[in-house]
């Protein structure tokens, strides 16, 4: 299974005074299995682009192929479609709508052709995922949690339906540190499992702890794709669209000015650590390998 | 998946149309639509015409914008100009057939009420798309304003148009944003029986009342920190002006009555 894009484009309100292009040919292929970072600043078209990805959206021009066949065709299979990819949209707190936190999680599953007796099992696992209490929580109402209940639940919601493919728009924003930490380590689980992840985010820190690979979005269109620690060394062409380098990349950068010699690709605390503790020790043979911590 | 959507069908520009006084254009389409049912002769529907023509290509106004508005009227455009072909009573016949039959007059009658109507639709589409909807409610309270003596309401009125105005994008944001979240999650809102379509926007309405009330929550907060106590001694950021261009307007549309009144 692998998604490929040919040549996305999407306009919003065509032939108006308001007509904006959000997506502009963008063509991507996206493995299986991939942790793929997508930045760029408000108006990118980043939220556009997976919502193209999703289906949710019917491109202007180009195609959405998942294993060759083009998802935006009348007989594509809807249903098998949402199983294979979910999505936690920014802020999923605001579509939780039942009456209680089990039918909440339970209605994706429903709706996108659960077997009724696998349901249950679903909803306890996803719950686990989330550290929500199932026996506990199960029948409040969502709407008495607090925000970061509300959004545990909605994202299990999401996690119920197992999809192959994930797709996130800032899942942390507006979390607590404890809750950032468990969401990064639960999304990296499930991608080691298997999963592909396709994140927005505004956090360079983040993608270049987990991504495998990062998009560039700017002005609707793909201006890089690369492995985080090439796309990390083009510091000032990122801060020219208004984006910015992981604060780890910042102090190597900062070593490096100080004649300390520290490899450019450094992007992770445990890389700079190890290219540190290195250099304390051996004080000579800093220049060979220090990205393989 | 909510695509198109015109808020009040305004269509920005800075044309002289544009940029003319709310309270004027307001008062102007009212006198206007007096003069549309005061025209009585082909000479004097011409000289309409010629001034909604006229209004159209000083505000720069897409013509296919114009169109629109009157879209979705044309089924009762035409539902009264059947219904006065056929079933004018009297007059010089022309042909008749079974039932129907169709006089000169009858014709006639249809034909100007067709009229009519279309350029009514167009002057108060004009209006709409030529004057934001703020810009239109203020003009709404300045004009309501004497209203106040017999304790109307007028500022509360207005303050909640503004509002309910302001809201509507957001709340279409809103309303496409939960749609595509729960499609995400294997909603339809496009297909199956009606019931089953009506049951299928719980997950749509309980979300978006939700949030109605948290930004009314919100706003209510954000306006009483700013000291917002109600119209009394507030005052304005954008003061209206009549200018040169409003009287012109003003002289040609009471030329057009006057015009109107002597009979032609």
């Amino acid at each position: 299974m692998s998604i490929e894009l040919e040549n996305l484009t999407y306009t919003y309100m065509p032939g108006t005074p308001f007509e904006a292009r959000a997506v502009d040919d963008i063509s991507l292929h996206i493995n299986d299995g991939e942790f793929l970072g997508v930045i760029g600043h408000t108006g990118s078209g980043k939220t556009t682009l997976i919502g193209l990805v999703a289906g949710l959206l019917k491109p202007t021009s180009g195609r959405v192929l998942i294993d060759g066949a083009d998802i935006a065709e009348k007989s594509y299979d809807r249903k098998a479609l949402r199983r294979y990819i979910g999505v936690v949209f920014q802020y999923p707190e605001h579509q939780l709508f039942e009456e209680t936190v089990y039918k909440d999680i339970a209605f994706g599953p429903k709706k996108t052709g659960v077997p009724e007796e696998e349901i249950e099992q679903r909803v306890r696992h996803a719950m686990e995922l989330m550290e929500l209490d199932f026996d506990g929580v199960k029948d409040l109402s969502p709407f008495e949690l607090s925000g970061g209940q509300k959004r545990r639940v909605a994202i299990a919601g999401v996690l119920a339906v197992r999809p192959k493919v994930l797709i996130l728009d800032e899942p942390v924003a507006g979390l607590d540190p404890k809750g950032r930490t468990h969401l990064m380590n639960l999304i990296t689980h499930l991608n080691s499992e298997g999963v592909t992840i396709i994140m927005i985010t505004h956090s360079m820190d983040d993608l270049a702890e987990y991504a495998h690979r990062v998009i560039v979005l700017n002005g609707a269109r793909l201006v890089m794709d690369d492995t985080p620690q090439k796309v990390f060394l083009k510091e000032e062409e990122l801060r020219g669209i208004g984006l910015d380098v992981p604060y780890v990349a910042r102090i190597a950068s900062a070593l490096r000015a100080k004649g300390i010699n520290v490899d450019n690709d450094v992007i992770r605390l445990d890389e700079l650590e190890g290219a540190v503790k290195r250099l304390m020790t051996g004080k000579n043979g800093a220049s060979g390998s220090g990205g393989n911590a | 998946m909510i695509k198109n959507v015109s808020l009040g069908q305004y269509f920005p520009g800075n044309s002289i149309i544009h940029r003319m006084d709310p309270r004027m254009k307001l008062v102007l389409v009212v006198a206007i639509i007096v003069l549309i049912f005061l025209m009585d002769t082909l000479v004097g529907n011409l000289v309409v015409f010629g001034f909604l023509v006229l209004t159209i290509i000083l505000s720069r106004v897409n013509i296919k914008f114009v169109l629109r508005g009157l879209k979705p009227l044309w089924f009762i455009i035409i539902l009264t100009f059947v219904l006065n072909t056929f079933f004018y009573s009297g007059g010089t016949e022309m042909f008749s057939w079974w039932v129907f039959r169709v006089s000169e007059e009858g014709l006639m009658n249809a034909v100007r009420l067709a009229v009519r109507l279309i350029f009514l639709i167009t002057a108060t589409t004009m209006l709409t798309l030529t004057t934001s909807p703020i810009a239109l409610t203020d003009g709404i309270e300045s004009l309501l304003k004497p209203l106040k003596r017999v304790k109307f309401p007028v500022h509360e009125l207005a303050m909640m148009m503004t509002i309910a105005m302001r809201f509507i994008p957001t709340l279409i944001e809103e309303t496409d944003k939960i749609m595509k979240a729960q499609t995400a999650r294997g909603a339809e809102f496009d297909s199956g029986s009606i019931f089953k379509r009506a049951a299928g926007m719980v997950p749509l309405l309980v979300p978006l009342f939700v949030s109605a009330f948290r930004r009314a929550d919100e706003l209510a907060f954000a306006m009483e920190s700013r000291c917002y106590n109600g119209g009394e001694g507030r005052t304005r950021m954008k003061i209206m002006h009549m200018h040169v261009r409003d009287f012109i307007a003003m002289a040609v549309v009471a030329g057009l009555i006057v015009f109107a009144a002597f009979g032609f």
